[in-house]
């Protein structure tokens, strides 16, 4: 007899619309967000069937949003929930969409009905920043708020359910870096995570019948104002400095003055 | 990268017009104009007509198309060489058959299935009559007029892309007149025999599954059979050189004593007409298709008269060349809107054949004229292929031709106005 699973996975994944004008072929999603839906539902792939109950989207902006979430469904989620703001509220600042999320999963877990039906919610996937506004906080804002662990810009993600822990590798300016979290934990993804899929046109059509849920800020209880101001923008600093030597001798010494003696 | 919808505030037309009524009464007065920003790109606001699918799956079918089929269609075009991958990813998308219940398929509307094949066109002519054939030329009639156990057996597969399909029914001395075929099925002991010979039938070279349309002798009528790659007598060689839909493989059918089993008959195929259905379906994608040839010849004349400065200014800013892109544009905003009612009325059950003959004729026709004016501007570099409007333009005199040609379905519009027809003495 097989022993059943420890727990399984409940996946919320937070996606944001924003539209990516650098590509030819343009997408509403943000290209991390994208990334982060596809985790799911190879997560879904890669673990033994059943383990991963429920993969569900969830994004908090204008009516406009709901074009993200019925993405999210037709390449594979099972559900979505939309939190809607005025049509032309300004756009929701990372620490006021942190605490939506949070005050939303903490709704969930601390229900014992919800909790009996679905499950807690155990894993978040959410891109690493948003192509709009670059700013890369939410994900570990919410992990802050919730107090569970996080594993942010992760390029390999593998998960055991049995020991409830996930292992991620990070890239971080001197390479990689793996951090084992004890579930539940917050993922941010990087760009070389995964390469996400199109939705195929038979679940396009079958994505219209997955339900979505449509919440108000107060049912959260959230205020949107913003608070953030931008004081300043300016570019980083030129490169100074730099010369040219007359021969390979010449680097080699150089180098060994300056302490890089081998990779 | 995946699919996006573009809109959310695409409605359906009823939705729409509800919504403005309730807007108006709410209001108690008219809702003041506000300026609305042309887009040459989508002139009359076809995104306000489609559904929300509709235009997930127009999204999902334009990213995969200019992110996979883009790269290759220059190798496939200089090659002629049969693009292997091409079905197999279409069907992971589910762009086959994708008008079709069950059987693994999408079950999407005609508007949808024209949005895709005016989204693989955009790419190559080709491509889409590669697409065109499996959905509508071979899916369609095991769909309509075959056994559960033919559909069972075939379905899955080709809207996979696994099998690939080809339709026979132009000969060499019978193409405009299909009426008189010589190939022939004739009854025997556990099934029929079928000898002739067909042309110009695209896939042919690579095909598995060959529905085939023969005079039966025992009754004189027309019926379809399906062939499969490897039967003794069946051969398909390829015609190479094209000089037009080079990127897709077309070939000739020689059956010289076919034997098939009473199992191959598709025996709800009943006579002709059953063959013209099959043919309706996929010139009314094909209607869509040039759309999306001329719609790319647009964009690349259009950048490309922005970008290329003779006399000390952009060839953009001389009239002659505003002329060519706006009667190209023009006629793109009016084509598409004459195909997307046609799809409506299709979906709806109220579209006659006629219909798709106008719509086809006039898009192919318009489209070729169109292309070829615009091909123009390119000065020199229409010689080159990496300039792909020449390609276009190549590919589009075929579609004016294939599927009934420009003045075939002008017969067949004439005899529907006058009550003559006109096709022979």
């Amino acid at each position: 007899m097989r022993p059943s699973p420890a727990r399984l996975l409940n996946i919320l994944v937070p996606v944001k619309r924003a539209v990516d004008y650098s590509v030819k072929i343009r997408h509403s999603m943000n290209p991390f967000d994208e990334i982060a839906v596809e985790e799911a539902i190879r997560l879904r792939e890669r673990l033994p069937p059943g383990t991963v109950k429920h993969i569900k989207a969830i994004s908090i902006g204008p009516a406009k949003s709901l074009d993200v979430l019925r993405t999210a469904l037709a390449v594979g989620a099972d559900s979505a929930a939309h939190v809607a703001l005025p049509e032309n509220a300004p756009a929701p600042e990372p620490l006021a969409i942190a605490k939506t999320l949070a005050s939303y999963i903490n709704l969930q877990n601390n229900d014992a009905a919800k909790v009996a039906k679905d499950g807690k919610v155990d894993l978040v996937v959410l891109g690493k920043q948003a192509i709009d506004d670059d700013l890369g906080v939410t994900g570990q804002m919410l992990a802050g708020l919730l107090g569970w662990g996080q594993a942010t810009f992760a390029s390999k993600v593998e998960v055991d359910v049995g020991r409830g822990e996930v292992v991620v590798t990070r890239e971080i300016d001197g390479g990689a870096e793996e951090v084992r979290c004890r579930l539940p934990v917050v993922i941010t993804t990087d760009l070389r995570l995964n390469e996400p899929r199109y939705a195929s046109l038979p679940n396009i059509m079958k994505a219209k019948k997955k339900p979505v849920e449509k919440l108000a800020p107060s049912d959260l209880g959230i205020d949107y104002t913003p608070q953030l101001q931008t004081l300043r923008v300016t570019e980083p600093p030129k490169r100074v400095g730099g010369g040219k030597v007359a021969s390979v001798q010449e680097l080699v010494e150089r180098l060994k003055g300056a302490g890089i003696t081998g990779v | 990268m995946l699919a996006f919808s573009r809109s959310q505030r695409a409605l359906t037309r009823s939705a729409r017009l509800q919504t403005l009524v309730v807007a108006k009464q709410s209001l108690g007065q008219r809702a003041a104009s506000t300026t609305v920003n042309y887009d040459w790109e989508d002139p009359l606001n076809l995104e306000s007509q489609l559904t929300e699918d509709e235009i997930a799956i127009r999204d999902v079918a334009r990213a995969y198309c200019q992110e996979n089929l883009m790269p290759r269609v220059l190798k496939g075009w200089r090659t002629e060489e049969f693009d292997h991958q091409a079905l197999p990813e279409m069907g992971k998308l589910g762009l086959l058959g994708p008008t079709i219940e069950g059987y693994g398929c999408a079950g999407a509307s005609n508007v949808a299935y024209g949005l895709v094949a005016r989204e693989i066109e955009r790419v190559d002519s080709g491509y889409r009559s590669t697409a065109s054939v499996q959905s509508s030329l071979v899916m369609h009639p095991i769909n309509e007029f075959g056994t559960d156990a033919q559909k069972e057996k075939f379905l899955p597969r080709l809207a996979k892309g696994e099998l690939v399909g080809a339709f026979g029914l132009t000969e060499p001395n019978h193409g405009s007149d299909p009426a008189g075929m010589e190939t022939t099925a004739e009854e025997v002991d556990g099934g029929f025999i079928i000898n002739g010979s067909k042309t110009w039938i695209t896939n042919a070279p690579a095909a598995d599954v060959f529905i085939i349309w023969a005079r039966c002798k025992w009754d004189k009528r027309v019926r379809g059979f399906i062939l499969e790659k490897g039967m003794k007598g069946l051969s398909a060689p390829q015609i190479k050189n094209k000089v037009a839909l080079r990127a897709s493989a077309t070939g000739s059918i020689f059956m010289d004593s076919v034997r098939v089993g009473h199992d191959s008959l598709l025996p709800k195929s009943k006579g002709l007409g059953s063959a013209f259905s099959c043919l309706n379906s996929a010139r009314y994608g094909i209607s869509w298709g040039v759309m999306g040839a001329l719609e790319d010849c647009l964009a690349r004349t259009r950048t490309y008269a922005l970008e290329r400065n003779q006399f000390k200014r952009p060839l953009a800013s001389f009239q002659l060349v505003q002329k060519k892109l706006a009667d190209a544009h023009t006629e793109i905003a009016l084509g598409l809107q004459a195909s997307l009612q046609v799809g409506r009325l299709k979906d709806e059950g109220k579209a006659a054949p006629e219909m798709i003959s106008l719509v086809k004729r006039n898009n192919c026709g318009k489209a070729l004229e169109h292309a070829r004016i615009v091909l123009d501007i390119l000065g020199g570099n229409a010689s080159s292929d990496e300039y792909h409007v020449g390609r276009h333009v190549a590919n589009l005199q075929v579609a004016n031709t294939y599927e009934g040609t420009n003045d075939i379905h002008a017969l067949i519009l004439g005899k529907a106005i006058t009550g003559i027809a006109a096709f022979a003495n």
